[in-house]
């Protein structure tokens, strides 16, 4: 257990700009008790070699991200999330943040085809990736046939959830073209809407199958 | 979260080089979905983090021709629903009950089977057997709503969260493990070891193994299923759960069963005396119901959880019935 003070630090959030404070690598190797580490290789780089494996971190290291089809580099902490880097490191604020913990989806983005939970990916995880974030749906400035669904449904209130839902969605009607209720719920169940706005997004699913060409179902 | 160093080995070896010779060194990560929420709620704080999953031989599932298969540790949970569900519905049944798609897509067997438990002291920081500040145990007169009915004598009174495990006892999986000093295997019955330290795990894995795939006898002629009782159908963890797998001859009558329960214990409760009680019965709703009663006649309630021994007793018997059909 840590200190109260460390609990509520939230340094890495803000992708910690400028903070070389707290353990030196070198105090942090002598105490870490972990076998075989080499220190540093490159200076600056953090990166070290371990069993014959490259050892990142624990300070910054740099990343490159495909994000929407565009390379974006980074230079994070290990322990900076794919959530976070894409939100304070990178600009792109679609996927938000809420519960943090792999429970509410307001972070959802698609990675390599695989609908994940950004908050529990680490970023330096990420590299060689393909990552689709809401951003990426709009096509010279036409939305998505789903993003305009959930405008023409009014699937969303306070509009917090609403990215996260919007590439659940976009990743099951790729899967489902024509979803059952049943596969809507089961596509759609790592998504929370605080507000409680199920129906408009459960018809905005129903629409946006119907644009792309699929036959209404129920 | 507290900041750590970050490897990616290529191979298993190097994996188990990378870890440490106690838990709070080093940390595996594979879907990330337990070990990242465990680290920034600083109930884990590993000084390196080991990503497993660019090591192939951690991958894969194999179907071999005599029904038996093997299960690389990174098999996600959508790869396992769909390898297994026609063949081995106790398998496929517990992940449909995980009911997020980026849980199903992220998570991997491996982590079902190692994640931490979900015991709110524990996740509180009050350590994995929940103790105050007298060294007092908090969960026999705290709120214990979900915590175990059976095994539960202490000192760990958490359920263990698989939701894999209890079918991989029922199937009379083994577990196999790559380690330091080699590789072994141990059967999921064993695996799965009630902790009776702080610093201890629910699992027979030293600090420097890891866990590299399932290996399931041949399924050939078992009719399973997996049976949750469940709170709601959304993203959560069942109240209680059983697993099943049967053998029956062409009279309908049971030559061979395992049975065991998941969220009721500790780790997942091998049933077997009801398991062996039923063998040589027709399965019938009366016969079910039976076996959910043996299945927890040592069942002994906390203060505020009687309820979940009658849950399990249904679920026992739906399983049952529903491997049967």
């Amino acid at each position: 257990m840590s200190s109260s003070d460390e609990r509520h630090d939230n340094s890495a959030d803000r992708g910690e700009a400028g903070s070389e404070s707290g353990v030196s690598r070198r105090n942090f190797l002598k105490g870490s008790g972990v076998a075989l580490t080499i220190p540093l290789v490159a200076k600056g780089e953090n990166v070290g070699q371990a069993a014959g494996v490259p050892i990142h971190g624990p300070g910054k290291v740099n990343i490159t991200l495909n994000i929407n089809g565009a390379s974006r580099s980074a230079s994070v902490e290990p322990r900076v999330t794919l959530l976070e880097a894409l939100r304070h490191d990178l600009d792109v604020t679609g996927a938000k943040r809420v519960c943090d913990r792999a429970t509410c989806g307001a972070c959802t983005v698609i990675m390599d085809g695989n609908l994940v939970y950004a908050c529990s990916v680490l970023a330096i995880e990420a590299q060689g990736k393909k990552i689709e974030t809401v951003e990426g749906l709009e096509q010279n400035g036409r939305l998505h046939p789903v993003q305009q669904a959930f405008v023409d449904n009014d699937a969303q209130q306070c509009g917090f959830c609403t990215p996260g839902f919007v590439m659940s969605t976009k990743h099951l009607l790729d899967k489902h073209p024509t979803p059952t209720p049943e596969q809507i719920e089961m596509g759609l169940g790592g998504n929370l809407c605080r507000c409680g706005t199920y129906h408009g997004i459960k018809a905005a699913v129903a629409q946006a199958s119907r644009r792309r060409g699929g036959r209404r179902n129920g | 979260m507290h900041k750590f160093e970050y490897a990616s080995p290529k191979t298993l070896d190097q994996a188990v080089a990378l870890l440490g010779s106690n838990w709070s060194e080093a940390e595996v990560l594979a879907g990330g979905t337990d070990l990242l929420s465990l680290m920034k709620d600083f109930v884990e704080t590993p000084k390196r983090v080991v990503n497993i999953k660019d090591i192939p031989d951690l991958k894969g599932i194999r179907m071999v021709r005599d029904g038996s298969a093997r299960i690389g540790a990174l098999a996600t949970i959508d790869q396992l629903i769909d390898a297994f569900g026609k063949t081995v519905p106790a398998i496929s049944d517990a992940g449909m009950g995980i009911t997020s798609p980026q849980i199903r897509s992220m998570g991997t067997l491996g982590g079902d089977l190692c994640q931490r438990p979900r015991c709110w002291y524990y996740r509180a920081g009050y350590g994995l057997l929940a103790k105050g500040e007298n060294g007092d145990a908090l969960v026999p007169n705290g709120d214990n709503r979900y915590h175990a009915i059976l095994g539960n004598r202490g000192p760990a009174y958490f359920v263990s969260a698989s939701s894999f495990g209890p079918a991989l006892v029922a199937l009379k999986a083994r577990i196999l493990i790559h380690g330091a000093g080699g590789k072994r295997e141990v059967d999921a019955d064993k695996f799965f070891v009630a902790p009776t330290s702080d610093s201890g795990r629910e699992y027979d894995l030293r600090p420097n193994e890891i866990v590299v795939g399932v290996s399931i006898p041949s399924t050939l002629g078992v009719r399973s299923a997996t049976y949750e009782v469940r709170q709601k159908e959304a993203l959560d963890w069942p109240l209680a759960a059983a697993s099943v797998a049967l053998k029956m001859d062409r009279s309908k009558k049971v030559t061979e069963a395992g049975i065991a329960l998941g969220h009721v214990a500790p780790t997942p409760w091998n049933a077997a005396e009801a398991a062996s009680w039923l063998v040589g019965k027709t399965v019938t709703e009366d016969v079910a119901a039976e076996a959910g009663k043996i299945a927890l006649a040592g069942a002994m309630a906390l203060s505020r959880n009687a309820y979940k021994i009658q849950l399990a007793r249904v679920a026992v018997k739906r399983a049952i019935l529903k491997a049967a059909m």
